[in-house]
């Protein structure tokens, strides 16, 4: 029952690539939790203090330049697929190289 | 629940920083144990599935929504060593390309996320597994309990963070951001338990939490219908 792992790698990345593209321009654009309480509780402009790093290039998942919001949320979510998987791959590499 | 730079203050922001980096620094060791042939795109894959499973914020009441966590699914998946990579690698991201979350906030959000909810709460499960997981839909049950408690705590601490830093007061915060995440987190154990679920069906060798010996059940089983 020795099972290849790419056939799963790749079922499981094409549901990714489908929920950052086609579903996450109908996520709720409400605050979560943590921003929630903030308003709530008074503390939301402290968010708008000390920005460390202000050179996102997507920043709020809107791919920029995109006149409709559904497209640029789209896109911005497909460039996060290939990063983060790109990204996380080349980080189990090094673990592994570092480990053999 | 990524917190914001302006949400902590330095020495808090320095303390969570120096226990994610010693945590994440110790787990990467621990993570190169975990990591066989098949972890390498393993890992990539769960990291990018739960980016993009971060996205899809869900209401959870009049004008407020949750998302998906994913770290207590990476650790069921991983090992909580390399989940707390793949959880990193995941909020290092959001924060450098789509400024959700402090870059001098990163230490806690990692600590809060990955550390808390990833590690600690797969280890309180690992520890109660002999007990609590006798069967597959126990099993199931129990992920579905320990994803919801990852995002409980990892909300309880972002908000001790925050009354630490002495911008709300710690019994104004810490009960507003529990009660909030106690909704969200069954938004969580659903997705989670949904996940779960369905790779333990098509690919139960790729579930390491799951205990050998179910495994082992699920095999005889099949080989008896076969005979």
């Amino acid at each position: 029952m020795k099972h290849k792992i790419k056939a799963f790698v790749l079922v499981a990345l094409v549901v990714s690539f489908l929920l950052a593209i086609f579903i996450s321009p109908f996520a709720s654009p409400n605050p979560d939790g943590l921003e929630r309480v903030a308003e709530d509780k008074g503390f939301i402009e402290l968010a708008e203090e000390r920005v460390a790093w202000q050179s996102s290039p997507i920043p709020d998942y809107l791919f920029p330049g995109i006149g409709s919001e559904s497209v640029a949320t789209g896109v911005a979510g497909m460039i996060g697929v290939v990063i983060t998987f790109g990204a996380a791959y080349f980080v189990a590499i090094i673990l592994k190289g570092r480990e053999g | 629940m990524h917190i914001p730079d302006g949400f902590l203050d330095v020495k808090t922001m320095a303390a969570t920083a120096a226990l994610a980096s010693g945590a994440v620094g110790y787990g990467l060791k621990k993570a190169g144990e975990e990591l066989g042939e098949k972890q390498v795109p393993l890992l990539g894959v769960t990291a990018a599935f739960i980016f993009a499973a971060q996205m899809l914020n869900f209401p959870i009441a009049a004008g407020t929504s949750g998302h998906f966590l994913g770290a207590f699914l990476a650790a069921v998946m991983l090992g909580p060593w390399l989940s707390a990579a793949a959880i990193t690698v995941v909020l290092f991201i959001q924060m450098l390309i789509y400024a959700d979350g402090g870059l001098l906030a990163l230490g806690a959000n990692v600590f809060n996320m990955a550390i808390i909810g990833g590690v600690v709460v797969y280890y309180i499960f690992a520890a109660l597994r002999p007990i609590l997981v006798k069967s597959r839909a126990r099993f199931l049950g129990s992920v579905a309990f320990f994803s919801w408690l990852s995002v409980v705590m990892a909300s309880a601490f972002c908000a001790l963070e925050i009354a630490i830093s002495g911008y709300s007061p710690v019994k104004v915060v810490l009960p507003a951001m529990l009660s909030v995440h106690v909704i969200i987190g069954i938004g969580e154990a659903i997705i989670t338990t949904i996940v779960v679920g369905m790779v333990l069906s098509a690919r139960p060798d790729l579930v390491k939490a799951y205990p050998l010996d179910l495994r082992e059940e699920g095999k005889m089983g099949g080989a008896a219908n076969e005979a």
